[in-house]
């Protein structure tokens, strides 16, 4: 699984880091998502996925 | 898995497609039509007022997903179709085609539709803000003009005020509510968003209704209670929103300022309802609540999905609501009854960046963050513990 992010379109509402805290954090002035992993472990996926789809932005894309 | 072969999903937006794609996830692979008034592939509404209005993301650029995604999720996607009743009974949902979609299990996310004034809402230069047609209109008008009224300041009317002060317009904001936001978040926060928009040149006239919109086929301004008249070229009507359920009005499904669900957000037997037209008691907060914010859109419809396929579980999330205004992220977790307590936890509302606790008979049922995401969704965690 490849994971990319749309920056820009972020909302910085921080629902991929309560879903995949390892794969995504915030920026501390704006919120912003920060992508940690590009390439998560397989045991991430579930949580990453949810991730992806819990974005109120719709900004995480997945390639699998 | 129960034997479901066809879901029929009404209103072709955020609600509607997390749905469809929620179902897909879960496994389902029977038929799923989604059917949506709107001609344009489904899009995201909260950049309508925000970068669309600015000019900075052309409108294309809110679509949700590309028609080969609906493809590939094998969605029978009918734009352009209006759906005009339910027959309980048989099981189908009529379109103003004449055509009869039959359903297995039925999902209604219909949304909610502007309220217009009861007088001038045909003058020219007269704007609601809802879809993206709206958001282009609007645009388009705020482009040839030098000043705009906006009459409502909830957080709809309250950012378009922002975008349209950031393009340069002289811009009034308008509410008989003492200041911004006031039933949103109180009189305390709210009067911080009304000094956000002094600074940032709008004027604020709050306190104070609306006698009538002035202009025999134009708008030329708004007339207040107080007498006094405020110039516009553009007139912005942002009172607030109805759930779009007038063409249930006759199938007995259950009404309420929304469909009225229970806990596990379904109407009747088969039918469902999630994301801004849903009514449902949240078990988390004891309370029946209809949440016309995005993430509840995704997360209502998310769980729809799972109880259509599986065990029914009662929805009981933590409302989240964000709103961009200038400089200002105002992002708020948990619900905010008239009545709360607000009191400041984390830093301070005079440098703008703060978190405030709201309690309620007691208990603590709201986090607001003020420009601090990541402080507050830790003070999110305050929340979840009894
Ligand atoms: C300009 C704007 C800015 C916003 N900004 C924010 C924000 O910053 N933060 C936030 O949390 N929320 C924001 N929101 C709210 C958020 O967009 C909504 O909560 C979300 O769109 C709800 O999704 P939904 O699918 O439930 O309903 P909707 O998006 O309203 O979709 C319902 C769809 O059903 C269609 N429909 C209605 N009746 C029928 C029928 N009879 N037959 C067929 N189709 C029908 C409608 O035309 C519409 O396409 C904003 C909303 C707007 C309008």
């Amino acid at each position: 699984m490849r994971v990319s992010i749309d920056e820009d379109g972020c909302v910085g509402a921080g629902q991929c880091v309560l879903a995949a805290p390892d794969v995504f954090d915030q920026r501390d002035e704006d919120g912003i998502v920060v992508l940690l992993d590009e390439a998560p472990a397989p045991h991430l996926h579930d949580a990453t996925r949810e991730a992806a789809v819990l974005c109120p932005a719709l900004v995480i894309h997945l390639a699998e | 898995m129960p034997d479901i072969g066809r879901v029929v999903v009404v209103g072709a937006s955020a609600a509607g497609l997390t749905t469809a794609e929620s179902l897909r996830r879960g496994g389902f692979d029977g038929l799923i039509t989604l059917i949506g008034d709107e001609l344009h592939l489904p899009y995201d509404r909260p950049p309508l007022s925000k970068q669309v209005l600015l000019g900075t993301w052309e409108p294309e650029r809110t679509a949700f997903r590309d028609d080969a995604t609906y493809q590939r999720l094998d969605v029978g996607l009918r734009l352009g179709a209006t759906a005009t009743g339910v027959d309980l009974g048989k099981r189908s949902v009529a379109l103003a085609s004449g055509d009869h979609v039959p359903y297995d299990r039925l999902v209604i996310a219909t949304g909610v539709r502007p309220l217009k004034l009861r007088q001038g809402h045909d003058l020219r230069g007269v704007h609601v803000l809802r879809t993206v047609d709206d958001a282009l209109a609007l645009r388009a008008a705020l482009a040839g003009a030098t000043s705009v009224a906006v009459v409502g300041a909830g957080f709809l009317g309250s950012e378009a005020a922002a975008a349209a002060r950031t393009l340069g317009l002289d811009v009034t904001l308008v509410d008989l509510a003492p200041v911004p936001m006031s039933r949103q978040f109180g009189d305390e926060l709210g009067g911080w968003i009304g000094d956000l928009h002094r600074d940032n040149g709008v004027v604020v006239k709050t306190g104070v209704g609306v006698n009538r919109l002035l202009g025999d086929t134009e708008v030329t301004g708004v007339e207040l209670a107080d007498g006094t008249t405020v110039d516009a070229d553009v007139v912005l009507v942002a009172i607030g929103s109805t759930p779009a359920t007038d063409w249930l009005e006759s199938s007995g499904i259950p009404l309420r300022d929304g469909v009225l669900c229970d806990s596990t957000c379904q109407a009747v037997p088969t039918v469902y309802a999630a994301g801004d037209v849903a009514r449902w008691h949240n078990e988390r907060f004891k309370v029946d609540m209809r949440v016309e914010h995005r993430m509840n859109a995704t997360e209502q419809a998310m769980a729809v999905a799972k109880n259509i396929l599986g065990d029914p579980k009662p929805f009981t999330p933590i409302p989240y609501f964000w709103t961009d205004q200038f400089d200002a992220k105002i992002q708020a977790y948990g619900i905010f009854p008239p009545g709360s307590t607000m009191t400041v936890a984390q830093g301070n509302p005079a440098d703008r960046k703060f978190i405030a606790h709201y309690h309620h008979d007691g208990d603590l049922v709201g986090v607001l963050g003020w420009n601090m995401p990541r402080e507050l969704r830790a003070a999110r965690a305050l929340l979840t513990q009894d």
